[in-house]
């Protein structure tokens, strides 16, 4: 195993997980001990039954029997321990498996917000699936493999020994031939493999384009060239990839040829040994033992170059995997923080001098300042990029402050549990998440114990009734992944029926209309009215009908509110929100 | 299969020498325990030396011609291999551009991918061991079991057993596993998309407080697939146990009967030697095999995936024209459409009939599912009216060849797609040898033209893949100068100005109005403001045209149309 300096404490972590199944994985190299013992025993005994059963008139017919019924019962034993062994070993991989797993996701859970929102999704999936699957195959059957290889080598060498100890010393001086051959064809190939694997890349990146956005290239009838280009990248994939293929696939003749060098050698050093020593040195049946032997000696070598490689590329996604289970986790609250009650929730927030970037080299939000009384609403408005989700990002304490507070009912959300001021805000987003279980599971996500009228009265008002009792299983459907079927519309009225089940003290509401026809969204407005009613609200939209009404519109630009005011008063400044405002009725 | 095997026709020669050689080389092997038999019976006994070195020399050509043999079967494997990787790719890409909006929605994006890559790597694979295994090892089989045969008849009842248990087993786990490992695999699917919905909806699930419920449903899940998991291991773990006893019993058989044969003369030690040595390479050989249909297994499947793809036919049929294009038709015409969806209960549209005069813009608005889009989608033929007809400049549009009717055709779809490369390079999608003072025409028109001049590189700077260099509005707006470059007599605007605020959304509008060659354009919003001035408004609501007029028209007697507008203008008061 390659032990450098980074991959040490990788290892470590390893063990701690092996740890758990210690004895397992002492049973289990017991038994390779024993079952590489039996195995290399059977050639020999079937070695002296040979040399019992000389010729005509010379078969010593009892001992022969003997060593058969012996040969049988090794042979029942080993098979069952192998059985067992295997049972262990899978044991020990895939209850790795299942640890490694629960860890990783136990720390989703955990991570903070900037983590999850700065590693695409698909490389974490990559860590909890691919990469544990890998490192355990890798490092625990590549270690099991290594294991027996080592004994069987070693275990072959001193049976070899026990027998003749020149033809020994022609196996141990031909065979790293093979493994010299092996590696030899694994260097050079090498480079021709990752020239495959970056044509290759730069073909999927090309298909993903043109087949994944296949009608705007129906729309232009630009088949005939991407086709011309898919054809040119194909071409040179097809030159590399046989130039990688061949030369790889030359790795078992040509380990095979060694190993029949070795082959051939045995026979002729133990046949003359043989016919000097007229049989005394050497008998028929301790060389047919010894060419056995030859025959699969060079095998575990093999196995072992291969293990080589695997181990470090287990260990390299063993590395990834544990980058995630030890990424830092969210500060915890503290012991003595607040646990706010819903019912004490007096609505008043309060934002002094925040500042917040995502990143230290781009500053976003600064000298923020707001104080909003029980039951305001606020619209924040501005173009794309300006910090609107940000705020909420802020609110919701998914993102702590740089500087500056923010004060909930007058307690500094730093000192609230997360748990507890999340559920004093009810949250519609505009990207509409869904899970994967049915419709009545996802509108009582907020409130778990809610009957089924309660659960029906909220999507009656949220205006999802009517599609719901429309789909083939009413209200227990079951979504698909991300909302399966749904339109995106749909998807927004569950999101919405989701908090008007629960309705806590304060909302938030991003876009949350974004998706549903201006038609639906009028209706849904009563709802809405009722809604926020006496609740402090939070509305971020760009549909500036829907803000109309706010007490206080925030206008933000570049991290800043750059106007504050009602709608009223901003369209008589005359500023930037005029400037949007009246733009929509130009045409 | 059939593509598979229509390609494997070119490589007829490499299908046939790649076995060949293997073929030579599994004869080559099965000599070896012969020839060490005679060195064993003739050599030794005799004491005859020089009779050993010959043998082993022998044994040294073998293994060089075995090698040679191998070297030039691996050659015609991996070529025949390849070339049908990359024909297959090849043609299956092309397949893939041209399947219809239908086919291509029935397949989905992500299946599409992996047919292209993942699957058709493992025909690939299946075809590559084919080629080198699967013939070699029922010949060693078979020739063990000859070989034995013609060192003694009696070892054809032993061999003939010990083959059949082997197979027997080793077929029986395989077919036994196949089914788990689906299962297994699917448990894993469900444990993946536990995980990918935990990332996706972070927010929701910590806003909701639900980390703790989302953990044991995921325990649940992943202690679901662990069991299966051991399950399956219990199984397949039977596989080397359950051989090696096989062989082992076979191997005391063998002892036990030639001893008699010695006894009487019949046999030699070499002949028991080389009968051992067969057992056990049947044993071998037998497990390889087995690995080998599985791969060809998982292979054969991804071929009949592949297969089905190319199989779907790609829809878009031209009928017999019936008649020329009339200039003086009018652009486009729709009389009594329909549309289902394949597959669809009940029609996306109904009844719709509508006539766009040269020149003139239309403007379609509705709610959400309302059909507006799939009812411009029929206009270039992506997707077939099930019911009526669309014409084009007075032609039915599927009477016109797909190419010659795009071409008339500028279409911004909803969704603003930019292509990897520059600028330019994606605006000369919609027309290939437009100079730069046309494009900067186009981008001027499309309000983009300010800030392509800011870019680094101007026309020349970099489009990563999917556009995303550039935010929703500048790729919407260069997605609309890529189809007004086409100078196409139609222009459809699908929702294309969604992410554009109202002022640039409103110049651009002014600018289309004045486009020289005067085009008929199709614009679909769900804002009225976007519309209002269109020379005929068409109300969808429900997959049926609610009304047709113009704004002032429409506001009196059309309810839906009334109510989108009121919606968004009542207040309007306040300028």
């Amino acid at each position: 195993m390659k032990k450098n300096a980074n991959s040490l404490p990788t290892v470590k972590k390893v063990l701690k997980y092996l740890a758990k199944y210690r004895i397992l994985f002492a049973i289990s190299l017991v038994l390779a001990v024993i079952i590489v013992g039996f195995t290399l025993y059977i050639p020999i005994l079937v070695g002296e039954a040979i040399d019992l059963a000389i010729g005509k008139g010379n078969v010593d017919f009892e001992q022969i029997f003997a060593i058969l019924i012996k040969i049988g019962i090794i042979s029942g034993i080993t098979a069952l321990l192998q059985w067992i062994m295997n049972v262990c070993n899978n044991r020990i991989t895939f209850g790795i498996v299942r640890r490694l797993r629960r860890d990783a996701f136990k720390k989703i859970q955990e991570l903070p917000l900037s983590y999850i929102d700065s590693n695409p999704i698909g490389d974490t999936i990559s860590r909890v699936i691919g990469d544990v699957d890998q490192f355990t195959d890798g490092l625990l059957m590549g270690f099991s493999q290594l294991f027996t290889g080592v004994l069987t080598i070693l275990g072959t060498l001193a049976f070899m020994l026990s027998i003749n100890l020149s033809i020994t010393l022609v196996v141990v001086v031909v065979t790293p031939l093979s493994l010299f051959v092996a590696a030899f064809i694994a260097k050079s190939t090498h480079s021709l493999f990752k020239k495959q694997s970056e044509t290759r890349a730069e073909q999927t990146a090309l298909i993903d384009e043109m087949i994944g956005e296949h009608k705007t290239v129906v729309a232009f009838s630009h088949e005939d060239e991407a086709a011309a280009e898919f054809d040119e990248i194909n071409a040179r994939l097809q030159k590399c990839s046989q130039k990688a293929v061949f030369y790889s696939s030359l790795t078992n003749p040509c380990t095979r040829f060694v190993n029949n060098l070795v082959y051939a050698g045995v026979a002729l050093v133990g046949a003359l040994i043989s016919v000097s020593s007229g049989g005394a040195a050497l008998t028929v049946g301790a060389l047919t033992s010894l060419l056995n032997y030859a025959n699969q000696y060079t095998k575990p070598f093999n196995e072992i170059s291969g293990v080589i490689t695997e181990l470090q590329n287990a260990l390299t996604c063993a590395g990834r995997v544990f980058e995630l289970i030890d990424a830092p986790s969210e500060i915890p609250d503290a012991p003595d923080a607040h646990v706010l009650q819903n019912a004490d929730v007096d609505g008043r927030v309060c934002i002094e001098d925040v500042e917040f970037s995502y990143s230290p080299d781009r500053e976003l939000i600064k000298d923020f300042n707001l104080s909003i009384e029980n039951g305001q609403r606020v619209a924040i408005v501005g173009p794309t990029g300006c910090g609107k989700t940000t705020v909420i990002n802020l609110l919701m304490r998914f993102y702590g402050v740089d500087s500056g507070k923010i004060e909930v009912s007058g307690i500094e959300t730093r000192d609230i549990t997360r748990s507890s001021l999340r559920r004093s805000f009810g949250m519609v987003l505009q990207d509409t998440w869904l899970k994967n279980a049915t419709i009545r599971d996802n509108i009582a996500m907020g409130k778990p114990d809610a009957t089924d009228e309660e659960i029906v009265a909220a999507a009656k008002s949220a205006h999802a009734h009517s599609f719901i009792r429309q789909l083939p299983k009413g209200y227990d459907t079951v979504l698909g992944e991300d909302g399966g079927a749904l339109s995106q519309g749909q998807k927004q009225l569950l999101c919405i029926a989701r908090v008007l089940l629960c309705l806590p003290p304060m909302l938030i509401l991003d876009e949350a209309t974004s998706s549903i026809d201006t038609r639906t969204e009028m209706k849904i407005q009563d709802a809405f009215a009722k809604m926020m009613q006496g609740r402090t609200s939070f509305i971020v939209a760009h549909r500036l009908s829907t803000i109309k009404e706010a007490d206080v519109i925030l206008v933000m630009n570049n991290g800043r509110i750059i106007e504050k005011g009602d709608h009223r008063e901003l369209l008589d400044r005359g500023g930037f929100y005029a400037e949007l405002w009246n733009s929509q009725f130009e045409s | 299969m059939n593509a598979v095997f229509k390609i494997l026709k070119k490589y007829r020669l490499e299908c046939f020498m790649a076995p060949f050689f293997k073929l030579l080389e599994a004869c080559f092997d099965l000599f070896v325990p012969i020839v060490v038999k005679s060195i064993i019976d003739i050599g030794i006994k005799n004491s005859d030396t020089s009779y050993i070195v010959y043998g082993c020399l022998i044994l040294i050509m073998l293994g060089v011609i075995g090698l040679s043999c191998a070297i030039v079967a691996q050659y015609f494997a991996a070529k025949a291999a390849i070339g049908t990787s990359t024909g297959l790719r090849r043609e299956l890409f092309s397949h893939l551009g041209r399947l219809s909006y239908t086919e291509a929605d029935k397949l989905g994006r992500a299946s599409m991918i992996t047919r292209m890559t993942s699957d058709i790597n493992q025909v690939q694979t299946g075809v590559n061991m084919t080629l080198r295994l699967f013939l070699r090892s029922p010949i060693i089989v078979f020739g063990a079991l000859i070989m034995a045969c013609v060192i003694t008849p009696m070892s054809l009842p032993t061999f003939s057993i010990v083959i059949a248990v082997l197979a027997a087993i080793v077929f029986t786990i395989i077919l036994a596993g196949i089914p788990l490992y689906r299962r297994v695999q699917s448990r894993l699917d469900s444990v993946t998309r536990s995980v990918r919905e935990n990332l996706s909806g972070v927010r929701v699930i910590r806003a909701f407080n639900k980390e703790e419920g989302e953990i044991s449903e995921f325990m649940e899940k992943n202690n679901a697939h662990t069991d299966i998991q051991n399950f399956t291991g219990k199984i397949t773990a039977l596989m080397n146990p359950l051989t090696y006893v096989t062989v082992n019993l076979g191997i005391i058989a063998v002892v036990y009967l030639s001893s008699f044969e010695i006894d009487s003369g019949n046999m030699t030690q070499g002949d028991l030697f080389a009968l051992y040595n067969y057992m056990s390479q049947i044993l071998v050989e037998l497990v390889k095999l087995a690995n080998t249909v599985f791969t060809i297994t998982k292979a054969v499947a991804c071929g009949k995936r592949v297969q089905a793809v190319l199989d779907t036919p790609s829809g878009v049929k031209i009928s017999e024209s019936t008649k020329d294009i009339d200039e003086n038709a009018p652009a486009v015409e729709f009389s009594g459409v329909g549309l289902t969806y394949h597959g669809a209960g009940a029609p996306t549209l109904e009844g719709i009939s509508l006539s766009a005069k040269k020149g003139s813009t239309i403007g379609i608005i509705g709610g959400t599912g309302s059909g507006k889009t799939s009812l411009v989608n029929m206009i270039p033929r992506f997707y077939d009216a099930t019911e009526g007809c669309v014409k084009v400049f007075g032609k039915n549009v599927n009477e016109y060849d797909p190419e010659e009717l795009r071409e008339k055709i500028g279409i911004v779809p909803q969704k603003a797609v930019l292509f990897k490369g520059t600028i330019r390079s994606n605006l000369l999608w919609g027309k290939a040898n437009a100079t730069d003072e046309e494009l900067w025409a186009a981008l001027e028109i499309a309000q983009a033209a300010e800030f392509v001049r800011a870019k680094e590189g101007g026309l020349d700077a970099t489009v990563e893949q999917l556009g995303r260099n550039f935010s929703g509005g500048q790729r919407q707006r260069l997605t609309v100068a890529r189809a007004i470059l086409r100078r196409a007599p139609i222009i459809i605007l699908d929702d294309s100005a969604s992410a554009l605020d109202f002022a640039t959304e409103a110049k651009l509008r002014q600018a289309l109005r004045s486009l020289d060659y005067n085009p008929t354009v199709f614009i679909i919003s769900q804002r009225t403001s976007s519309i209002a001035h269109a020379d005929n408004i068409i109300v969808l609501d429900g997959g049926e045209a609610v009304g047709t007029g113009t704004h002032a028209e429409l506001l009196e007697p059309c309810e839906v149309y009334r109510e989108i507008y009121n919606s968004q203008f009542k207040g309007g008061d306040a300028q």
